[in-house]
């Protein structure tokens, strides 16, 4: 395999990960909303309700610069990174 | 005072900036004390803000296509965050999110998740890729990778469709705000409206909108955040609102529970003016079923996935690595605003139903209500309305009903916060009108003037008239949009959630799949593009004319099922199809691949 097919494999795998971790704070959990408002979540709100107020909004700013972060060093490990400012 | 290149000194630039804002605030409130009138102090307001936009827009004029497309690709990342941001949060966002929690709870909710979520998706499957690429534009992408000039036409259809749904809204939103700061009838301040959003782009292009959106959106979010934490620490509800309101938040159930939700007859609803509601939802309970949510919130994700005018703005960042980066900060700063708005809710409604507090009306007699000044006020503007319809002499939950803007114009003047907050909010909810129909309405001349005039009809054009041609049809489409503005048929263009049905129908798989797959061909995105669009498009006629629908699919996400037909369409027709030329596939690989040069060359 080229290096730059296992770049790409690595990337893929990446992305895969991002998106389901995307897909349980964007869809997966409000399968349960019902049942997991009348549990108490951070700062005493209802726990549903707190996902749609900050949780999983916050959650997504986290994931994209923690997927900004992975990608980079996929992208030096094979050499594939720009050089330069950002 | 600024020595050197001025994108080395941006946060010293932006940091006197910010300062000279509040300092006008802070000018602005002494003068009230002195006795300048609610009047002045809100066209001052709009007038300064406004002409430093202007000024802005003055300073950034250029005569390169490369700073009037992508500004130059030099934006940093964090500037470029913000600027997004503003793009992103329309005067929709800014005056009438925190209304629709108030008045729909959960099920609104999903908006939010779906307007943050989208990003995710921005950053991880297109943002890098589409900087690499190196396009001006979204059909550039698409032309380029799929190769011929239908697949580049059908591109620059669905970017207009979604986008003049989209701009017509804004320029509505900046004429009511103008109307209502400067005091002249509607029918003219949308031309105004107009006149201030032209004045950023007009000259500058991209590089122009980049640098006052920058300054739009320190307006917008200083002018959303004071009031909720000023109304938060009045009413002793926490100083940092965020995260100490849950007291609250369970005390609006508890008088939820007591009140009750009392349905009102048809015949008494009669009196209640048009677009005023009542408080019929739970504040914080689940009120919509998994699917009601779960649709919603995707349809709106895969939208944003699929705005031009925001894809665009990734565009500009000096990297590929900052082009992720950025996605980030656009988010975060976005995140700040929208992580508010439902705190704002959760502020004014209280305030209006407690009967413990000074602000509350819900159990006082109608006639103490209706003697009220800022009840009269917002009455007189027709934004509150309050009926004895079991006719006991007083208010119950069910009588008083509010317009959705209320909640952010009105809750400043109900919780006692002087007038100067009231112009603030004016000003703040103009910079993000303005500052997406100036991103939109870009985004449409920019892909007629460079991918149908340039690149279809005339590719030996020099770059004067290039540049011509696309400052003509961003005042030719403003005047459009504004023209449809003033006609005020909201009802049928207004909506800004279908722009997202539209854009994903027909642009969300032919953009995902050009870098996903290589397999994607020609044939195969112009079966996407055209059968998504027309389905999509077609389901939404089918649904307002009273169709049933199907699947719980309603006409604020039918892009669900066109971007589902959109899929199949392409990979079906893809696959019965040739696959792409080597050169092509050799392309693809290229934009997987962040160093090296990009596949589109610096001046195109």
């Amino acid at each position: 395999m080229s290096k730059q097919e296992q770049h790409w494999e690595k990337s893929r795998g990446l992305l895969f990960m991002t998106l389901a971790i995307w897909f349980v704070f964007s869809i997966g959990i409000f399968l349960f909303g019902a049942e997991m408002n009348e549990v108490t979540g951070p700062f005493g709100y209802p726990l549903t309700y707190w996902f749609t107020c900050q949780g999983s909004l916050g959650i997504f700013v986290i994931l994209i610069f923690w997927f900004a972060n992975r990608q980079e060093k996929i992208d030096e490990e094979f050499g594939f990174s720009e050089r330069g400012d950002d | 005072m600024i020595k050197g290149n001025f994108i080395d000194n941006l946060p010293k630039v932006y940091g006197i900036y910010t300062g000279g804002f509040l300092a006008f605030i802070i000018i602005m409130s002494i003068a009230e004390q002195m006795g300048m009138t609610a009047k002045t102090i809100g066209i001052c307001f709009v007038a300064f803000t406004v002409a430093i936009y202007a000024i802005i827009g003055y300073l950034s004029r250029t005569a390169q296509a490369d700073a009037y497309y992508v500004a130059g690709r030099q934006v940093p990342t964090v500037f470029n965050g913000m600027a997004t941001a503003a793009d992103w949060m329309s005067g929709a966002s800014f005056v009438a999110m925190a209304g629709g929690i108030y008045f729909k709870g959960y099920g609104y909710m999903a908006l939010l998740v779906g307007w943050t979520g989208g990003y995710v998706l921005v950053a991880s499957l297109l943002a890098p890729y589409l900087r690499k690429f190196g396009c001006y534009t979204v059909p550039d992408f698409i032309g380029t990778r799929y190769g011929g000039n239908l697949t580049r036409f059908l591109a620059v259809v669905v970017l207009t469709v979604a986008s003049f749904t989209y701009v017509t809204a804004q320029i509505n939103a900046t004429g009511t705000i103008a109307s209502v700061a400067l005091d002249i009838p509607f029918q003219y301040a949308v031309y105004v409206g107009l006149v201030s959003i032209l004045l950023c782009s007009m000259l500058g292009g991209m590089r122009g909108v980049t640098w006052t959106q920058v300054a739009q959106y320190i307006v917008l979010i200083i002018a959303y955040l004071l009031p909720v934490f000023w109304i938060s620490n009045k009413m002793g509800a926490g100083f940092f609102p965020h995260f100490m309101l849950a007291d609250e938040v369970s005390r609006i159930a508890e008088l939820e529970a007591q009140f009750g939700f009392v349905k009102n007859s048809a015949e008494n609803l009669k009196e209640v003016p048009k677009g005023l509601a009542g408080i019929t939802k739970a504040h914080s309970a689940v009120n919509a079923t998994p699917w009601a949510f779960i649709s919603l919130a995707l349809a709106m994700m895969m939208g944003t996935a699929s705005l031009p005018h925001v894809m665009m703005r990734y565009f500009t960042t000096p990297s590929v690595k900052a082009a992720r980066k950025s996605v980030g900060w656009s988010l975060f700063f976005i995140f700040l605003l929208y992580s508010s708005a439902p705190m704002l809710a959760t502020l004014s409604k209280l305030s209006l139903i407690d009967p413990s507090l000074p602000t509350g009306i819900i159990g006082k007699s109608i006639s103490e209500v209706q003697s009220i000044d800022w009840y009269q006020n917002w009455n007189q503007a027709n934004l509150m309305f309050v009926s004895d319809f079991n006719g006991n002499g007083t208010l119950e939950l069910n009588e008083f009903f509010m317009g959705g803007k209320a909640v952010v114009l009105a809750t400043p003047e109900i919780a006692g916060l002087p007038y100067v907050i009231s112009g603030l909010v004016a000003a703040g909810g103009m910079a993000a009108a303005m500052s997406t129909a100036d991103g939109l309405i870009l985004a449409i001349a920019n892909a007629i003037s460079h991918d149908v005039y340039y690149k279809i009809i005339d590719p030996k054009a020099e770059t004067a008239k290039r540049l011509v041609v696309a400052r003509v049809l961003l005042v030719v489409i403003g005047f459009a949009g504004a023209t449809i503005a003033a006609m005020e048929i909201q009802g049928i263009l207004g909506s800004v959630i279908w722009a997202f049905d539209f854009a994903m129908s027909g642009l969300f798989f032919p953009l995902v799949l050009g870098v996903w797959w290589k397999r994607a061909n020609r044939e195969g995105a112009i079966a996407g593009m055209a059968l998504g669009l027309i389905s999509g498009a077609g389901y939404l006629i089918w649904v307002r004319n009273g169709g049933s629908g199907f699947l719980g699919i309603t006409q604020l996400t039918f892009g669900i099922f066109g971007s589902a037909v959109s899929l199949v369409a392409m990979v079906v027709v893809s696959l019965m199809t040739s696959a792409p030329s080597a050169a092509t596939q050799r392309m693809v690989d290229e934009v997987r691949v962040p160093s090296g040069k990009s596949i589109l060359g610096k001046q195109h």
